[in-house]
């Protein structure tokens, strides 16, 4: 019973920092509509700042006014980014932004690895709550029993201020309805600004206070990305009390998941996401999304055509270069392409769904690592030839992509792509933590392709007809009729649905095919490397094909595959550095704020405008 | 003459709102019958419990004799009723003719097919309703820049992709200049009688109601008060109240019995 109590009250305590962190995003995102990714680092850099600060400032009130100032400080690095990085981009497509703040992580991963270097920091303990208290002969931290004392506060003082005060009823009123708002006379520029110090704050507050339990490290923004989503997504979007039952309920859960089942600790705070919007799709808090609320913003998508005679005989010409590049470059260049290659692939495989169907996934990875896995557990446990490993990856995939798509289609908008994320991080925490079946973090190793394909150069050619097939295949789709069914449910469901189109079914087969064509683009990449690691399931992995998507353009045909390959060889060059990650940061925000379109869109528009405008004929045919 | 449409009590609650009250009315084959009402009245409550896009609280609707209550809008629309409505809802990303290409590709089955190239699909089915309207001139251009006059007759001509037996039209002439109104409505009536199917329209324009519709019927918080020919309904006294009595019908009936 004591021991029952003690975990009850450890959870409860860490609770805090969750709740503290994921308001923030709630705010963030109801009022400017922003999925802030990068409200982990803000998180990091509070704990980084508190930690600096605790060094210099002496005593309780040091410790305390420590905790404050780090989230002050964040608050005000929140406002640069928001004035600096996010305003310019305000216009852009619905989501655009969340490239834009991925671009924010980078610069802030290495800007912190400058200053405060690659150690992990233990964080100082809080004067005068060292010791531990004993309730029914457990010890429970003092602190802890602060931080369950301070978080109610807390809730009710962001609770006073949202519900009761003029700032507050401006946030709420903007959550509802922006433009409403703005032609009412409020400044909406300033008002977008306050939220994002205020959600920015509360993350430093919330890294801050969590010094003593967890100190701070340089992975702590990524560790706390998915469990804010899933604590936001939980309570209900825009819902403070929400967040707090959710994150209580987490923290919760997870403390007595470590102490039973310590096998399966990452599983089961996803396994209750999923439960929780099985039962209420908005959330504990939440209420529904109003229909419309995500219109699109911006230029609607101009009509597609398939290519024309030239552009075919320019990608010819362009498919023949590269098929040479073995015979003129050197072999560091062919392995390099045919990475390319996979993952234009897999990019292609979610411009499918994300630009034509409009469904936003922040979680494809789970089918580019779960084909990846179906071929490598085959070749491991069945011993299959590669033939059999390469029909089942899709195959695999695709069913996965069907179970996921099936409970996630059921939501829209931010609650689909939360939702996708969940699951996709539920596939990701079986592998990493089904060692005996998996390997877990060690991975398959020693899956290799036959001897005939053996040859990296043979393999290269392998890529090239399979990954190129796949993305034509893809194309090719987008022009049938079932191409065009998809675009209509994106466009208009009423119409659709008014005109004999069953819209979910459409977007559901749509996500399994790209479920196994992201398959297919693992499987092509598990026997380029001859092994599979847990992290091509990863967030990162996922954010990875939705930045190349969104910087190649969402609204035209070949962002996906442009983007992708842009990305790969900038980043190829790019990490020889030691600070490669600023640099590429740096450079995602720079091309987010001169190219809002995407490469392909921005060069097509300039295109355009120097023919002397086209008018409204559709000459994106080809693109 | 054959009854296409038979509606029965149809009635709507939003809670305690009670939206639609017991509307019960007939549309005939190749009839033109026009359902108006003030502001709030329930016109396109009635709409959407028709095409299934709201479900009814109590009532039944029978197409040809079938009863479609309840049925999920695409599954009306394949027993055959076309619809329209107040705000366009066309595919913008998508050309004019490929708008109707669209809905010719449903109304075939063939929204799975991933062979074909879409585009190139019913090209001169898809020609013909668009010149039903007017449109053909404008096949080609992307639909994100039509004027909303046109928009709402390309709505009208992906309406009649189907062949449906009965057209819904929510406010067909809203948006449109007094000209175009006319026209417009004119072209209706011409698509009543030469194909024989019927067509229900909601529409404030009063001109265009009396001028074209073969039968008015007049919604008034959710009841229907009159059902019948043109003249009929000019003369009922309490349409007339409903109409010319203004607000008063609203905050206190019993102070206009003398108005």
């Amino acid at each position: 019973m004591g021991l029952f109590i003690a975990q009850l009250l450890t959870g409860l305590a860490n609770a805090a920092a969750l709740f503290l962190v994921a308001s923030g995003l709630s705010l963030i995102f109801g009022v400017t509509r922003i999925v802030n990714f990068a409200h982990g680092s803000f998180y990091m850099l509070g704990a980084f700042i508190g930690y600096s600060l605790m060094q210099v400032l002496p005593g309780a009130v040091g410790f305390w006014s420590s905790i404050l100032l780090a989230g002050l400080a964040v608050g005000f690095i929140g406002v640069i980014v928001e004035l600096l990085v996010l305003r310019p981009v305000y216009k852009a497509p619905e989501l655009f932004q969340l490239v834009a703040t991925f671009g924010v992580i980078l610069v802030i991963q290495d800007l912190a690895l400058m200053i405060w270097g690659a150690e992990d920091v233990l964080g100082p303990r809080a004067p005068g709550l060292k010791g531990v208290i004993r309730i029914m002969d457990e010890p429970v931290p003092k602190f802890d029993l602060a931080l369950i004392a301070i978080t109610p506060f807390v809730l009710f003082a962001l609770w006073y201020l949202i519900s009761k005060t003029r700032v507050g009823v401006l946030v709420r009123a903007a959550t509802q309805d922006r433009e409403m708002v703005g032609a009412l006379g409020v400044n909406q520029s300033w008002l977008f600004t306050g939220v994002f110090f205020l959600g920015a704050a509360l993350a430093g507050l919330g890294g801050a206070i969590q010094l003593p339990k967890g100190g701070a490290d340089l992975l702590m923004d990524f560790n706390i990305l998915a469990s804010i989503f899933v604590v936001v997504v939980i309570g209900g979007m825009g819902s403070l009390p929400g967040a707090y039952i959710a994150a209580v309920l987490i923290s919760v859960l997870n403390v007595f998941g470590v102490a039973y089942i310590p096998q399966s600790t990452l599983v089961l705070m996803f396994v209750v996401m999923a439960v929780v919007l099985t039962v209420r799709p908005y959330g504990l808090l939440g209420r529904e999304e109003v229909a419309g609320e995500h219109g699109q913003v911006g230029e609607p998508e101009q009509p597609i055509k398939p290519a024309g005679r030239s552009a075919r005989i320019l990608v010819l010409v362009f498919l023949i270069a590269l098929a040479c590049l073995p015979f003129v470059a050197e072999p560091f260049f062919t392995i390099l392409a045919t990475d390319v290659i996979v993952f234009c692939l897999f990019a292609a495989s979610l411009h499918f769904i994300l630009g034509l169907g409009g469904l936003v996934s922040f979680g494809h990875a789970a089918y580019f690592g779960g084909g990846a896995y179906v071929a490598a557990l085959l070749v491991n446990y069945a011993d299959a030839p590669m033939e059999l490993a390469f029909l089942m990856a899709p195959i695999g995939a695709g069913l996965l992509a069907a179970i996921i798509g099936w409970l996630c289609l059921r939501l829209s908008g931010v609650y689909f792509a939360m939702l996708t994320l969940a699951l996709a991080q539920l596939v990701w925490s079986l592998v990493f933590q089904w060692d005996e079946f998996t390997g877990g973090d060690d991975g398959l190793v020693d899956i290799w392709p036959p001897d005939y394909l053996s040859d990296t150069t043979v393999y290269f050619y392998f890529t090239m007809v399979v990954g190129i097939g796949g993305i034509i295949l893809l194309r090719h789709m987008a022009h049938t009729p079932f191409g065009y069914a998809l675009r209509a449910s994106r466009d208009s469901v009423r119409q659709a649905e008014a005109t004999g189109i069953h819209t979910k079914r459409i977007q559901w087969l749509a996500f399994s095919v790209a479920g196994a064509l992201a398959g297919l683009a693992g499987a092509l990449f598990v026997f380029s490397k001859g092994s599979v690691f847990p992290v091509e399931l990863e967030i990162a992995k996922s954010f990875d094909g939705l930045i190349v998507v969104f910087l190649g353009g969402v609204k035209t045909l070949s962002g996906g595959v442009v983007g992708a390959a842009a990305l790969t060889l900038v980043q190829d060059y790019i990490t020889r550095f030691e600070y490669w990650r600023l640099a590429l940061g740096l450079l995602i925000i720079v091309v987010v704020i001169i190219a809002p379109k995407g490469i392909v869109g921005s060069f097509r528009a300039l295109f355009e405008n120097r023919l002397g405008s086209a008018g409204d004929k559709p000459t994106g045919g080809t693109q | 003459m054959s009854i296409v449409l038979d509606v029965q009590g149809l009635s709507k609650s939003f809670g305690g709102v009670v939206a639609v009250s017991d509307v019960s009315f007939t549309v005939d084959k190749a009839e033109l019958l026009a359902l108006i009402g003030p502001n709030g009245a329930g016109k396109t409550t009635c709409f959407n419990m028709l095409m299934g896009q709201l479900a009814p609280t109590a009532g039944n609707v029978f197409l040809n004799g079938e009863k479609i209550t309840g049925m999920a809008p695409r599954k009306v629309w394949r027993k055959g009723i076309g619809r329209t409505f107040q705000i366009t809802g066309t595919y913008s990303s998508m050309t004019v003719i490929e708008n109707v290409q669209m809905a010719l590709l449903s109304h075939h089955n063939r929204l799975f097919d991933v062979r074909h190239y879409a585009h190139k699909q019913y090209q001169d089915e898809a020609m013909q309703l668009l010149e039903l309207v007017g449109m053909q001139e404008q096949a080609e251009r992307a639909c994100a820049v039509l004027a909303y006059g046109d928009l709402k007759r390309l709505e009208l001509s992906i309406a009649l992709a189907h062949n449906p037996k009965l057209l819904l039209m929510d406010e067909p002439t809203a948006g449109m200049a007094p000209k175009e109104r006319i026209a417009l409505m004119q072209l209706t009536a011409d698509i009543v009688k030469d194909r024989q199917i019927s067509a229900l329209f909601t529409e404030h324009d009063m001109d265009v109601v009396f001028a074209h519709a073969h039968r008015v019927m007049v919604l008034n918080r959710g009841e229907l008060i009159a059902n019948g020919s043109v003249e009929m309904v000019r003369s009922n006294a309490e349409v007339q109240e409903v109409y010319l009595g203004g607000g008063n019908l609203y905050n206190n009936a019993a102070d206009t019995h003398h108005a």
